[in-house]
Formats: C-alpha cells, sequence, structure tokens
C-alpha cells in the first residue's frame, strides 16, 4: 500500500516536471498555432547555459537560472521576431520543417561546444534532501519542481486572464487582422509570446539538469513528453496542461514500476487513450 | 472528355516532359545495366540514393499533396523491417516473399494505426504519427526473439539462398556476398520507378484531381463531391505499403536491424523531410533533386560529424524560409519548365478572341485550366 | 484644412483593382457616408484608411501627416479606430475585455470610458463578463463600436454597422449618433441602408465598381440622383 502510494506521488512529482516541459509549449502553441519541434532542445540548451555560469561563475543553480532567464527571454524575442514569424500563416508545413531544421541545429551545435559527455547541474545537498509525509519520503527537489511548476502555471493563468498583455495574447490568437486594428503589433506580441515561454523552459531547464544527467541530444524526447501533456490537457488551458504532465508522468512511474522498459511505452499509451476518448484533450478552451 | 466543348481536349504533354521522357527512359537503362560496370559501393551508394528516393517521393505525396504531414514515417520503415526479419527468421520464408509481406504488414499497420491518427489534424497530427512510431518501437524492442533492444541479423545463407541469387552470381560471375546488393539494387530501382510511375498515374488520375482540389481548399472540394477524407486514407495506406516494402529492402540489404536504427527518426524522417524541402514539396521533381543535393552534401561533408548535420539544418532552414517551393521550384517558376507536368491544359478549339473584357494576359494563349501542381498549395493541415 | 484628405486612391488585390483614384474629405466633427452596392469598393476604402491594406503613402493624409502607407497598428495608434464589417468581436475574451482591448494601442482621454460605454448600451454591463459571443448580433454591434470608441478616437470608422440586424436592432444602434455628434466626434460610415445613411450623414458619397459616382449633403440629393449614382444609368 505504500509503495502505490509512493508511486503515484513520485508520479504526480515527475508531471510537474513534465508540465514545465510542457508549459512554454502551451503558451506558444495556444497563442499562434505555432509548433515548435525545437523546445526540446531549447531547453537543453538553457540548461547548457545554466550550467556554464555555474561552472564558469561558480554559482548557486539557482541563482544561474536567475540570471539564464533574461537571457533566454532575449534568445526566445529574436528568434520569433527574426526566424518564426516568417513561417506563420496558413501552411502548417514551414514551421514545422524549420523548427525541425532548428532542432537538428541546436542537438549538433551543443555537441561541438560541449561534446557529448553526459553533464549533472550540481544543487548541493538538495538533491538527496527529502522529507517525510507520512509514511512516505518525497524529495526535496521534485516537491520545488511540483511547486515550481504550479507557480508558474498560476503565474501565467494571471498573466493571461487578468492583465493587458494576456489580453493582447489571446485577440491576437483569436483574430490577427483585427488584433492588429486594436493597435496590436502581433509581431511583436508573438516575440513576447516565446520570450516568455523561453524563460519558462530556463525554470523547467533547471529541474532537468539537476535531476538526471543530460547531453545534447535527449532534447526530443522531451518534446514529445511536453507535446502530449499539452495535446491531451486540451488546447489553451494551462491547468490541462498541468494535468495532462501528471497524467503522464504518473503513467510513466506506473509503468516503471511494472517494468523498467515499459515507463517510456506506458506514457505514450496513456496519451493514446486519453485522445482515443477525447480527440480534443481533457479541458480544450479555445476554439481550434 | 464528356464535359469538353467540341474541338478542344485536356493534355498534360509538354515539349520539355516529352523529352525529358526519353532521356529518363536512357537513364533507366542504363541504371538497369549498373551492376556489370559500376563498383560495390558504388551500387550501394545507388541502392542508398534510390531508398531515400522512394522514401521521399512517398512523403510528398503524403504531405505536400494530401497535407497529411507526418513525423512518424519511421514506424513504416521499422515495422517493415522487423516483419520482413520475422518472416525470414522465424518463419524460414524467402527474403523477396518476405519483402512483399512485410508491404502488407505495414499496410495493416496504417489500418489500425489510422483509427487513432485520423481523429486528428494538423500539428496534433503531426505529432500523433510520432508518438505512434515511438509505440512501435518501443513494443517491437520487447521482442526477444528479434533481438529485444540490441537487434539482431539475417544469418549469411538467408540472403546468399535468396531466389535469384545463384542465377545472377552465376550470370555474372560475382563472389557469393555480391548478388545480393545486385538484385537489392534491382528491387530499388524497380520500386523507385513504380513509385515514380505511380504517383505520376495517379496525380493525373481524377484521384489526382481530387487531391489537388482537398490540398487547396477542403470545403469547396466537398462541395463537389470530393470525399476528403477517402482519398486522404487511400494516399495514407497507399504510401505506408511502399514505405513497408522499402524498409524491408533496406533491411535485406544491411542484413542487421535494431530498434533504434529502424525507427530512427533522423534517418527516416529527418533526412527524408529535408530532401523532400530541399528539392522542392508538391512536385514529383522535387525530391529528385533533393536527393542529388543530398548525396552531395553527405559526401562533402560526412567526415565532420555534427558540423555536417548543422549544416543540413541551416540549409533547410534557409531554403524554407526564402525559397519555400525549393530548389525545383525555384527554377521551375522562372522558367516554367515541368518535367512531370500534371497541370491540366484545355487546347485545341478556336482562339480566344481579343475584347476588352479580356485581360492582356490571356488574350491569345490557349485557355488553362488549371488545378494541381502551380496552384499555391495550403496545407493548413486539416 | 480637413481632418483626413484622400486623394486619388488606388487599391488592387493581386490584378484586380478595386478603387479607381477616389477623392473624398472628410471635416473636423462632421459624419460622413458613404453608399453603394456591393462590389463598390466601401470596404476596400475603409480598410485602406485604416491600414489594413496598404496604399501610397501621400494618397491618404490625417490631419497634415500621410498614412496611406501605415500599418493598421500604426494607424491605429495615431488614432482612427474601425469598427469592422461583421463586427469581429474576440470569441476568447469576454464582453468586458472586448471593451477593455480597443485602447491596447492608444490609451487617449476623452469622453469614453468603460463607464460612459455602459452608459451608453447598459445591455453590455448587463452581460459584461459573458462571452462575446455569446451576445445577439446588435449586442454585439454594440460592442463593437463600443471597443472602438473606448480609445477615444479622433475618427471613427464604421464599416456595415446594419448588417445582419433587425430594422428595430439597426434603429437603436444608429440612435447614438446626435450622442456621438455632440462629443464632436469625426465620422465615417459605411452603409448599404441608404436610408440610415441619409438620417446621420453631413454629406454622403455614392461608389459604384471602384469610383464616387456622386457627393453631397443629404437634402441636396435627389432620389434619382442616388439610384443613378447606385446602379448605374439605365
Amino acid at each position: 500500500m505504500v509503495s502505490l502510494a509512493d508511486t503515484l506521488i513520485q508520479g504526480v512529482l515527475l508531471g510537474g516536471l513534465y508540465a514545465l516541459f510542457a508549459a512554454g509549449l502551451s503558451l506558444i502553441f495556444g497563442v499562434m498555432r505555432l509548433v515548435n519541434l525545437a523546445h526540446g532542445d531549447l531547453i537543453v540548451l538553457a540548461a547548457f547555459l545554466i550550467l556554464t555560469l555555474v561552472t564558469a561563475l561558480g554559482l548557486n543553480a539557482f541563482v544561474a537560472t536567475l540570471i539564464a532567464a533574461p537571457i533566454m527571454f532575449a534568445i526566445g524575442y529574436a528568434l520569433q521576431a527574426q526566424v518564426l514569424n516568417r513561417t506563420l500563416g496558413p501552411d502548417i508545413l514551414p514551421p514545422l520543417l524549420v523548427t525541425f531544421g532548428l532542432s537538428i541545429v541546436i542537438q549538433n551545435g551543443l555537441l561541438e561546444a560541449f561534446s557529448a559527455d553526459s553533464r549533472r547541474i550540481n544543487v548541493g545537498w538538495l538533491e538527496t534532501a527529502s522529507l517525510p509525509l507520512g509514511p512516505i519520503n518525497v524529495g526535496v527537489m521534485p516537491l520545488l519542481t511540483f511547486a515550481s511548476a504550479l507557480a508558474v502555471i498560476v503565474g501565467l493563468n494571471q498573466l493571461f486572464y487578468r492583465t493587458a498583455l494576456g489580453r493582447a495574447f489571446r485577440a491576437t490568437s483569436d483574430d490577427k487582422v483585427t488584433a492588429s486594428l486594436m493597435g496590436i503589433r502581433p509581431d511583436r506580441i508573438f516575440a513576447t509570446a516565446t520570450g516568455i515561454a523561453m524563460v519558462v523552459a530556463a525554470i523547467a531547464a533547471l529541474y532537468l539538469g539537476a535531476r538526471a544527467n543530460f547531453d545534447p541530444t535527449i532534447g526530443p524526447a522531451r518534446l514529445i513528453y511536453a507535446f502530449e501533456a499539452v495535446i491531451i490537457g486540451g488546447l489553451g488551458s494551462m491547468w490541462g496542461t498541468l494535468a495532462g504532465g501528471v497524467i503522464i508522468g504518473v503513467a510513466q512511474t506506473f509503468g516503471a514500476a511494472i517494468n523498467p522498459e515499459w515507463q517510456i511505452l506506458l506514457g505514450h499509451v496513456a496519451f493514446i487513450a486519453v485522445l482515443l476518448i477525447k480527440p480534443r484533450g481533457l479541458f480544450p478552451r479555445a476554439t481550434d | 472528355m464528356e464535359a469538353t466543348p467540341a474541338g478542344w481536349w485536356v493534355e498534360t504533354r509538354t515539349k520539355a516532359s516529352a523529352i525529358f521522357a526519353l532521356v529518363a527512359i536512357a537513364t533507366i537503362l542504363v541504371a538497369l545495366a549498373a551492376p556489370l560496370f559500376a563498383s560495390r559501393g558504388a551500387l550501394q551508394d545507388l541502392f542508398f540514393i534510390l531508398t531515400m528516393l522512394v522514401l521521399a517521393q512517398s512523403w510528398n505525396l503524403l504531405a505536400g499533396y494530401a497535407g497529411l504531414v507526418s513525423v512518424g514515417q519511421q514506424a513504416f520503415v521499422g515495422f517493415g523491417g522487423y516483419a520482413m526479419f520475422a518472416c525470414v527468421l522465424l518463419a524460414g520464408l524467402d527474403p523477396l516473399l518476405a519483402i512483399l509481406i512485410a508491404g502488407v504488414a505495414a499496410t495493416l499497420l496504417a489500418v489500425l494505426t489510422g483509427q487513432f491518427v485520423f481523429r486528428l489534424q494538423g500539428a496534433y497530427f503531426a505529432i500523433g504519427t510520432w508518438v505512434v512510431a515511438e509505440v512501435v518501437r518501443l513494443t517491437l524492442a520487447q521482442w526477444a526473439a528479434l533481438g529485444g533492444g540490441t537487434g539482431t541479423s539475417l544469418p549469411a545463407h538467408a540472403t546468399r539462398d535468396m531466389l535469384g541469387a545463384t542465377t545472377v552470381g552465376r550470370l555474372f560471375g560475382f563472389r557469393p556476398a555480391q548478388p545480393v546488393d545486385t538484385i537489392c539494387y534491382w528491387l530499388a530501382l524497380v520500386l523507385a520507378v513504380g513509385t515514380i510511375g505511380f504517383i505520376y498515374r495517379l496525380l493525373r488520375s481524377r484521384q489526382g484531381l481530387a487531391l489537388a482540389a482537398v490540398r487547396d481548399n477542403q470545403e469547396a472540394a466537398r462541395s463537389v463531391g470530393v470525399d476528403a477524407r477517402r482519398v486522404k486514407t487511400f494516399v495514407y495506406f497507399a504510401v505506408a505499403f511502399v514505405t513497408g516494402l522499402t524498409g524491408a529492402l533496406i533491411y535485406v540489404q544491411k542484413a542487421r536491424i535494431s530498434p533504434d536504427a529502424a525507427f530512427s527518426v533522423l534517418d527516416w524522417t529527418a533526412y527524408v523531410i529535408f530532401i523532400v524541402a530541399i528539392g522542392g514539396i508538391g512536385t514529383i521533381e522535387g525530391p529528385i533533386v533533393g536527393v542529388v543535393v543530398f548525396l552531395l552534401l553527405q559526401n562533402t561533408l560526412a567526415d565532420y560529424g555534427s558540423w555536417y548535420l548543422l549544416v543540413l539544418g541551416l540549409i533547410g532552414i534557409v531554403v524554407m524560409l526564402f525559397a519555400p517551393r525549393g530548389l525545383w521550384g525555384l527554377f521551375s517558376e522562372r522558367t516554367g519548365i515541368q518535367l512531370f507536368p500534371v497541370r491540366r491544359m484545355l487546347v485545341g478549339g478556336p482562339p480566344i478572341a481579343a475584347s476588352e473584357e479580356t485581360p492582356d494576359a490571356l488574350k491569345g494563349a490557349p485557355h488553362v485550366d488549371s488545378v494541381g501542381e502551380n496552384a499555391r498549395p495550403s496545407r493548413s493541415g486539416r | 484644412m480637413a481632418l483626413l484628405e484622400i486623394t486619388d486612391l488606388t487599391a488592387r488585390y493581386g490584378d484586380f483593382q478595386a478603387l479607381f483614384g477616389v477623392d473624398m474629405t472628410l471635416d473636423p466633427g462632421e459624419t460622413i457616408a458613404v453608399v453603394g452596392a456591393n462590389g463598390a469598393g466601401k470596404s476596400t476604402l475603409m480598410r485602406s484608411i485604416a491600414g489594413v491594406l496598404n496604399n501610397a503613402a501621400d494618397q491618404i493624409v490625417f490631419d497634415g501627416l500621410p498614412i496611406g502607407a501605415m500599418s493598421a497598428a500604426e494607424v491605429m495608434s495615431l488614432g482612427i479606430a474601425m469598427v469592422p464589417e461583421g463586427r469581429r468581436l474576440f470569441p476568447s475574451l469576454s464582453v468586458e475585455e472586448n471593451l477593455l482591448i480597443g485602447k491596447y494601442g492608444r490609451a487617449a482621454s476623452g469622453a469614453w470610458s468603460l463607464e460612459t460605454i455602459y452608459g451608453l448600451f447598459p445591455i453590455l454591463k448587463e452581460r459584461r463578463d459573458a462571452p462575446a459571443t455569446a451576445l445577439s448580433g446588435g449586442q454585439q454591434q454594440m460592442a463593437a463600436i463600443g471597443r472602438a470608441l473606448i480609445s477615444n478616437p479622433r475618427i471613427l470608422l464604421c464599416d456595415e454597422i446594419s448588417l445582419g440586424l433587425a430594422p428595430v436592432v439597426i434603429r437603436d444602434i444608429y440612435a447614438i449618433f446626435p450622442r456621438l455628434r455632440e462629443t464632436g466626434a469625426s465620422v465615417v460610415i459605411v452603409e448599404q441602408d441608404i436610408g440610415q445613411a441619409l438620417k446621420v450623414a453631413d454629406r454622403v458619397y455614392c461608389m459604384m465598381e471602384g469610383r464616387v459616382t456622386l457627393t453631397g449633403a443629404p437634402a441636396e440629393l435627389t432620389r434619382e440622383a442616388i439610384h443613378a449614382a447606385y446602379f448605374g444609368a439605365p
């Protein structure tokens, strides 16, 4: 019984990490219907950025992330403004192909710069610290990860539904032309959205890199989990994205408990199962 | 043609395409004879070109014409390869027969997975196909009899005793291992020519017209009775069949399979997409150009490891941003040349009398009733 | 000097020319109406002014500034707000949010604020938190007008605000025009309902096939003249 609860909690907390992967993606997908196949690699890029700040400047990992965040914002803004904005339109192929190419470029660029060695972001004593929760010991880092995911989701929701910028995001995503009649510049809105998504990616990168070894090639796998979370959560719903992440996390953890080789497979099976029942996701909010 | 007024008929042939047809036939004849004078290495290179060309043409048909942007075609390559391995290793069948069965097996996989992926649209469809490929990979990696996660090899005798191998060996005086390369090469040639021929005929048929209509405007197409769903499903199954055949053929030649290799996103999707995108999506000529460019890049840069892929990625990005119709698209737009013309032209009949209402561009020219290739494709992914 | 001066405006969609040298002026505090049949070029004219379509810079001059080549967002921030054809409220936003988004590009003070717009259209206040799509056609039109007014624009463009609405609803909507006049608004309306157009406008332009065929104050124009200008002489 303890083992079952333990597995469930581990799964939920893992879901927090996946929700962090997915939150940035959900934002971009929701605002501009852009499928960014390089999203996972951008998270890995952020992880290497944080790692570099930690090793080169001897900073604490969390402080390094605070510094990395605005850098990632700038990278995201520039990427959207200069490259990805050119691909937006009724055709879904250009953004898919360009971001696909971007994914390859980032992975191989990182390979050249950092080699294929596995890395880890050092968080010191936090790595092994745990808190007793009833009969179960829960790791502090997983808890922090989940708490951060919650904070990010709440923050993004506040942004979307309580601020003028959020209104602009939603309006632009509804109707680009009429939004421009309101004085909104869609190009800048999109660039801002991607910038914010990259800040979230930086946070995700911290927990990714602290939790397990990473190398330049793990981006695409993270991308799949992120997309699965976004899609089963439903377009336009941040809480849906969290729910999606948790579902994938729990499915994977239970899979691993049955047979380590089944971990990833069960995550995919859960994804397919949810979509078979609800093809538009659990909580689709926006109109497609 | 029933609907054409008296004196007119519909034609797709152009002068350039007629010349090209002759050149193509000559090339094919030369290619058939290649095993006589080409080295083994060269033959393997040609095999690689041909199989990539088939995969590229197939993906092009799927995404460029039917609007089904799949990032998971590696599912059928791998499944075809594994089906062939299963037939040979577990059922003792001849590899050639196994290839055929693999094609059918891949089609069955398409029927099964279609139930899932066809509920999705656009970007969801793309990710869905990728997940499906991963599921197939992870599932097959559990199959111990075929090597599980590390994979397995074809025993030497299975290929050596392949149908036709001894005959070819005697005819050409090859050493025992070479007939396999030759037969695989010929099969690849047949597959490539057959696939291109099939696609060309399809696009010139009623189904092809329907495809072009669906690609341009699904609602309008439906309003004139075109069943988009049926047309797309047919294409999805047909492409799965061809991709499965190709996968099986590739792994007969390699004689060694593993889940990571057989379902590699890089080899069977990334490279394929780059070939199609750089060459020109939505044209038959495009993938041919793309394969040539790809091979040139690979030969010049292969020694540079990650730089090679980096350059490939950058070229892909630049081409998609600034030349979305690809290299062939650029050329074709400038010169108006089509080697595989599918644009239908109404020719013959009396000339259109020039009048005040006729825009200058149309005065005196044959009336063009164009659908298909040169219409700007809009893949809204529906 | 006129607030808005349009000189020899041409516009095309690809090979199709929609406007052939249109001349038009709008003085401060004036309401002008543009009437004509479908396809006459009225909406093209509006979209050109609003910046949705790009034209030659000096073909449209706003308070001395050539705006013909500016984007919609730029034109809006200068103070020209449009009530687009078909209303085009944002489905993801509530009624109130739709009103508020109207001043994203320009926060100018003036007669209009959320409160005064709710005063003009009380039904919107009642349904302020409803999704915009839940409103009736007439209510959506009110919201679209409110959305344009909230930025206190110097010129208000109204594109076919009577389209698809029942006569009694149209009457209610046009009832606000005296209020607009009081605040000194300068308005351009495009209308297929000639009756309403003649009632509220100081001057009328009639268009046909991309050209202005008749212009004048409503009192000066005879029914026959308008008919000929609208449909073409028989």
